[in-house]
């Protein structure tokens, strides 16, 4: 079984192909990634053409598609899941949804608690807290990273490396930093291959919109009481 | 008809998510999503509002026009999409989602100018368009004079607005007025039903030899006059100051596309944009245009307003001059000039 996986919700652009054998195994067939946060709409679809040749194979050999829905800044993060929804379209293949977080979170291999977080700009994170790598414990949330109470747990991700002054730095190194789209083929396809539904390939945003209904219209003669 | 390639459009420069499917001349499939309800509350389009919609309505909206052409994906032979101006959140969702159709299908991508597509559209209407052609276009976004030598490879910039698009003043002026968002309809209504002769306002940048348009100080002049209005306690004529500022508004416009249309020695003037449904508008652009002996044409509503039909229709020139296809990491540019109908 091939998928697609690929992640536009963090400065990263990351792009993996992986299989998955009867037995469930996972080969990585093929990835590359690049980070420039202004990027994401230029560089994400010539990394899959170049990802899918290194693979050895073309868009139409897909079975599965598996995109990450953040959360992470909104203009990036439609990039991944408007081009996910055109090419399962397109290619008639199912799409599913990886919090960006797990796959954050899965890379790390970690087998103790620790928290996982992303940069959610404002001077916020996205973050949440795992068991394991496998495991996260609740919701995804948005917070300010000094009113976040991570319990001395060990953090991980470019979130913790920013506010690691605020967050008082633990001894780990907060490595890996962005998700990588590797891990997140690997963590799609292994659920897959359980039987566990992921989710719905739609944005986790957390946040409104934030957009203010105007007042009366200003005065244009200020002398006018 | 049926060796010209089918062409599907998309465009999501502002709020509405429009994807049409045209062959050469004759639009075969047209569907749009609007998020305009969800910004009404705002008076304006929120762009994250916009975004997020767009996500949403984009491969349901891809179907809709299909079915609408009798096709499917694996009949397309080309996808052009805005590459610009707009918003820049908007525009890359449909950038990215017509790249990812692009690669899945093998089919060519074309990025292409939105102010072009408003002209260009004109054509799935009335056909060819001469060459060369006047085109004004005026929207809340927009306006802009152009005189458009050839659709796909050479259109020049006569003029521009210097600050607020007129369909923008429509809506500030409703603002001023009580009257809803988007300005434009209530605003024309007003005004059939009001009498402008009482209230002169100013007409921007009338007779200062080009043929750039200016609207904020008429905004301004409606704000001051409903403000001295109040401070007097006199009622608000609601319908007479409308029907004076839409005659400001649609006197300067009409003269100064008609004039471009003499200057230049171009034969035909084409209106185009969310402001051409405005009824005064076109009443005023023909009466001028007979004078100078002028053909005008102005595109139905429905082809005027933001749509996929109008990027279909340029993407299908841009295809039969034999223009090379746009690479697979074109970047989205606000404010494309409109010297460029395709983007590189």
């Amino acid at each position: 079984m091939l998928l697609l996986a690929f992640d536009t919700a963090t400065p990263a652009v990351t792009v993996a192909v992986g299989e998955s054998g009867p037995d469930g195994s996972f080969t990585l067939r093929a990835a590359a990634g690049s980070v420039d946060a202004r990027r994401h709409g230029e560089l994400l679809s010539p990394t899959i053409v170049r990802v899918t040749e290194e693979a050895g194979i073309t868009l139409a050999d897909l079975d599965h598609i598996a995109v990450g829905i953040g959360p992470g800044p909104y203009t990036g993060l439609r990039v991944g899941l408007a081009t996910a929804h055109a090419l399962a379209d397109a290619l008639g293949i199912p799409c599913h949804g990886v919090t960006t977080l797990d796959a954050l979170a899965f890379a790390t291999g970690r087998a103790a608690p620790f928290v996982a977080m992303t940069d959610a700009r404002r001077k916020e994170v996205f973050w949440a807290r795992y068991d394991d790598h496998l495991t996260r414990v609740g919701e995804v949330a948005v917070d300010r990273p000094a009113e976040l109470d991570t319990g001395g747990l060990p953090l991980v991700g470019d979130g913790a490396r920013m506010y690691a002054d605020v967050l008082g730095a633990g001894p780990d190194s907060p490595e890996p930093l962005h998700p990588d789209a590797a891990a997140m083929a690997e963590l799609a396809l292994l659920r897959l291959h359980r039987g566990e539904k992921l989710p719905d390939p739609q944005p986790l945003y957390l946040r409104r919109p934030d957009a203010v209904e105007p007042g009366a219209p200003k005065k244009v003669r200020q002398w006018v009481k | 008809m049926s060796d010209l390639p089918l062409v599907m459009g998309i465009e999501t420069s502002c709020d509405e998510t429009g994807v049409a499917l045209v062959r050469g001349c004759e639009l075969l499939g047209d569907a749009v999503a609007s998020s305009v309800d969800q910004h009404v509350r705002f008076g304006g389009v929120v762009p994250e509002v916009a975004s997020r919609a767009h996500l949403e309505a984009m491969t349901p909206t891809v179907h809709r026009a299909l079915e609408q052409a009798g096709a499917k994906l694996s009949d397309v032979d080309a996808i052009a999409v805005t590459a610009g101006p707009g918003l820049a959140g908007a525009l890359l969702v449909g950038v990215s989602a017509a790249k990812a159709y692009a690669m899945a299908l093998g089919k060519p991508l074309y990025g292409v100018n939105h102010l072009v597509g408003h002209v260009a559209v004109d054509q799935l209407e009335h056909g060819p368009l001469p060459k060369p052609t006047i085109a004004l276009l005026v929207s809340g976004g927009h306006t802009s004079l152009l005189q458009v030598n050839d659709l796909a490879t050479d259109v020049v910039s006569l003029g521009d607005t210097v600050d607020d698009a007129a369909g923008e003043a429509y809506d500030k002026v409703a603002r001023l007025l009580d009257l809803p968002y988007p300005g434009g309809p209530p605003i024309d209504k007003a005004a059939q039903r009001g009498d402008s002769k009482g209230i002169r306002f100013p007409r921007g940048k009338w007779g200062d030899g080009t043929y750039d348009f200016s609207f904020s100080g008429l905004k301004t002049a409606v704000a001051r006059h409903v403000e001295d209005a109040e401070r007097r306690g006199d009622p608000l004529v609601v319908d007479d100051i409308a029907a004076a500022f839409q005659e400001s508004v649609v006197d300067v416009l009409t003269r100064k596309a008609v004039d471009a249309c003499v200057e230049h020695g171009v034969g035909t003037l084409v209106i185009s944009g969310g402001v051409a449904a405005n009824s005064a508008l076109r009443a005023l652009a023909e009466e001028r245009c007979r004078e100078a002996g002028v053909e005008l044409r102005v595109p139905r509503p429905r082809l005027c307003t933001d749509n996929g039909a109008m990027i279909a229709a340029l993407g299908a020139e841009v295809v039969a001059a034999g223009l090379p296809a746009s690479p697979l990491d074109l970047a989205t540019d606000t404010s494309l000039p409109v010297n460029s109908p395709l983007a590189v």
